[in-house]
């Protein structure tokens, strides 16, 4: 049924930009990979799992619990282990990247302490509420993802180009040197941006939860992937390609499941974007690299 | 306003600057001249918190600032125009003008927006264009409307005619001046040495990272063979003309 595959990949897709817009805005301040983010995503996950399914509590009180923690988390990855090699003279800025691979590792392995290797159920009670819309069944819980999504979405491209702590942020990431001349406090933009990017890591690991009916410690690393593969095919750092990536990812996915063979889905999806990265290399949102800056 | 003693500088084991002493006073405008390489730009990079000093005092209005951040130097009243200008090429112009207030909180931003937009034209036609698409010479006044929306105490201005049509040279001067006149200190540093003489009161040659000359501009203007043995012979036709 061609709509409700529409509004799979849609609601898979909404997902994956939401992880997609965490690498992208890391990466506009620091330009750096946060290789630790799939794995906060993780733990995003199972915070909610624990809030949502263990103690039976509302479904928003998931959400917050997953965004103060994964939130707190980034708070910590910035604090220890990437402000300290920033800036120092004969540090590689690719140090840091090194430092997140760190932290990516550490955080798997202490997931698979708490909650062990298998899958862990995620369950929230209105999982099987569906409603015919014609000759459509829709899930309430796709309902709820998607809405989620774009309201996370709209919020943030209102907050990056409407408000003066937005557009500090933008001014950080297209050039750190200049938003200091200006005033800007960029560590405190920085800080804030990990932040930021590490608490939609979390409200998407709460909707991957919602949306797959399990979890695991190995999440982080697969979602990783594909949210690094999209924000290299909507352009590196751009925020308008990590939602369009994200929706076509999950859209072509979805679609080459329901029309091809599940076992082609990730082949075909990154197929295309092999091919979009061959006629556009900076991607589809991506700038032509800046001018050498002095 | 501005007292600069024994002020050393560079990028890891190359001494750029090596002892400057430099003063400016409030209400003047001062130059620093020097060939490429002299050392100009990092100077202005030090005093703006860019690069941090490894020796010497920076004060401003009596207070030491040698090593703080470029953000908490902005709060104090510095605020440096970078050589290339540095222009925010993927914000609006509009964006890069509330940037450059981005550091106050009182009532009269939207005042002193209204005022840049009326006193550079184009920038209130351009608006609501990109930063990278404007000219130099658009870039240029861009780069300095944004530097006084923060309202500066002492305005530096690293090689703001580089590159410019002449006719845009001396627009930029005339609004030198007049920013001067309005009631700011400024401190540039230029190549073009007739004109940055002509609007300076005190300048300062600047030599592989040392002041080797420093007086009035209009003593300056009037020995040649400081201008020949400083900044070559054919600036002086330029000075004297």
């Amino acid at each position: 049924m061609f709509a409700e595959q529409l509004i799979n990949g849609i609601t898979l897709g909404s997902i994956y930009a939401i992880v997609a817009l965490g690498y992208t805005l890391v990466f506009g301040v620091l330009d750096i990979i946060n290789m630790a983010h799939g794995e906060i995503f993780m733990f995003g996950a199972f915070v909610g799992m624990l809030i949502a399914t263990k103690a039976q509590a509302p479904l928003w009180s998931a959400f917050l619990g997953a965004i103060a923690v994964t939130g707190a988390m980034g708070y910590l990855l910035e604090r220890f282990a990437l402000r300290p090699l920033r800036g120092r003279p004969g540090a590689s800025h690719l140090a840091s990247l090194i430092s997140t691979i760190g932290v990516s590792i550490l955080l798997e392995n202490v997931a698979h302490k708490i909650f062990g290797a298998g899958n862990q159920l995620f369950e929230t009670p209105f999982a099987e509420i569906r409603f015919d819309v014609g000759p459509v069944t829709v899930y309430l819980v796709q309902v709820l993802i998607l809405a989620i999504s774009i309201l996370l979405m709209a919020g943030l491209s209102l907050w990056l180009y409407r408000t003066r702590a937005g557009k500090a942020l933008r001014a950080t990431a297209e050039n750190l040197e200049t938003a200091g001349l200006l005033g800007v406090d960029t560590t405190r933009i920085i800080t804030a941006t990990v932040v930021i990017a590490s608490a939609m890591g979390g409200v998407a690991g709460v909707l991957v939860g919602m949306a797959f009916n399990y979890i695991n410690n190995q999440i982080g690393l697969s979602m990783g992937l594909k949210g690094l593969a999209i924000i290299i095919f909507g352009g590196m750092g751009s925020v308008s390609g990590a939602m369009a990536g994200g929706l076509i990812l999950g859209l072509s996915e979805t679609f080459v499941v329901a029309y091809g063979s599940s076992g082609y889905r990730d082949a075909i999806a990154f197929i295309a974007i092999i091919v979009v990265l061959l006629i556009k290399p900076q991607g589809l949102f991506g700038q032509a690299a800046p001018e050498a800056q002095r | 306003m501005l007292e600069i003693r024994g002020l050393a500088a560079g990028y890891g084991n190359i001494k750029a600057l090596k002892g400057i002493d430099l003063d400016v006073a409030e209400g003047e405008v001062a130059c620093i001249l020097g060939a490429n390489g002299a050392g100009k730009t990092t100077f202005m990079k030090t005093v703006c918190g860019l690069l941090r000093p490894s020796e010497g005092r920076i004060a401003f209005r009596g207070k030491d600032i040698a090593g703080m951040a470029p953000a908490a130097i902005v709060r104090k009243g510095i605020v440096l125009v970078p050589e290339g200008r540095a222009i925010l090429s993927r914000m609006t112009v509009l964006e890069n003008l509330e940037l450059g207030a981005y550091h106050r909180r009182d009532a009269g931003i939207r005042r002193d927006l209204d005022a840049a937009m009326e006193r550079f034209p184009i920038l209130a036609a351009r608006k609501v264009q990109r930063g990278g698409s404007l000219s130099g010479g658009e870039q240029q006044m861009l780069a300095i409307a944004r530097a006084l929306l923060a309202r500066p105490r002492l305005l530096l201005l690293d090689e703001p005619s580089l590159g410019l049509a002449p006719l845009v040279v001396a627009d930029i001067f005339r609004i030198v001046r007049e920013i001067n006149e309005a009631g700011t200190t400024v401190l540039l540093v230029e190549q073009n040495v007739k004109q940055a003489l002509r609007v300076s009161r005190h300048a300062y040659v600047l030599e592989t990272g040392r002041i080797v000359h420093g007086g009035p501009a209009a003593e300056l203007r009037n020995d040649p063979k400081v201008m020949e043995s400083y900044l070559g012979s054919g600036r002086v036709r330029d000075a004297e003309e």
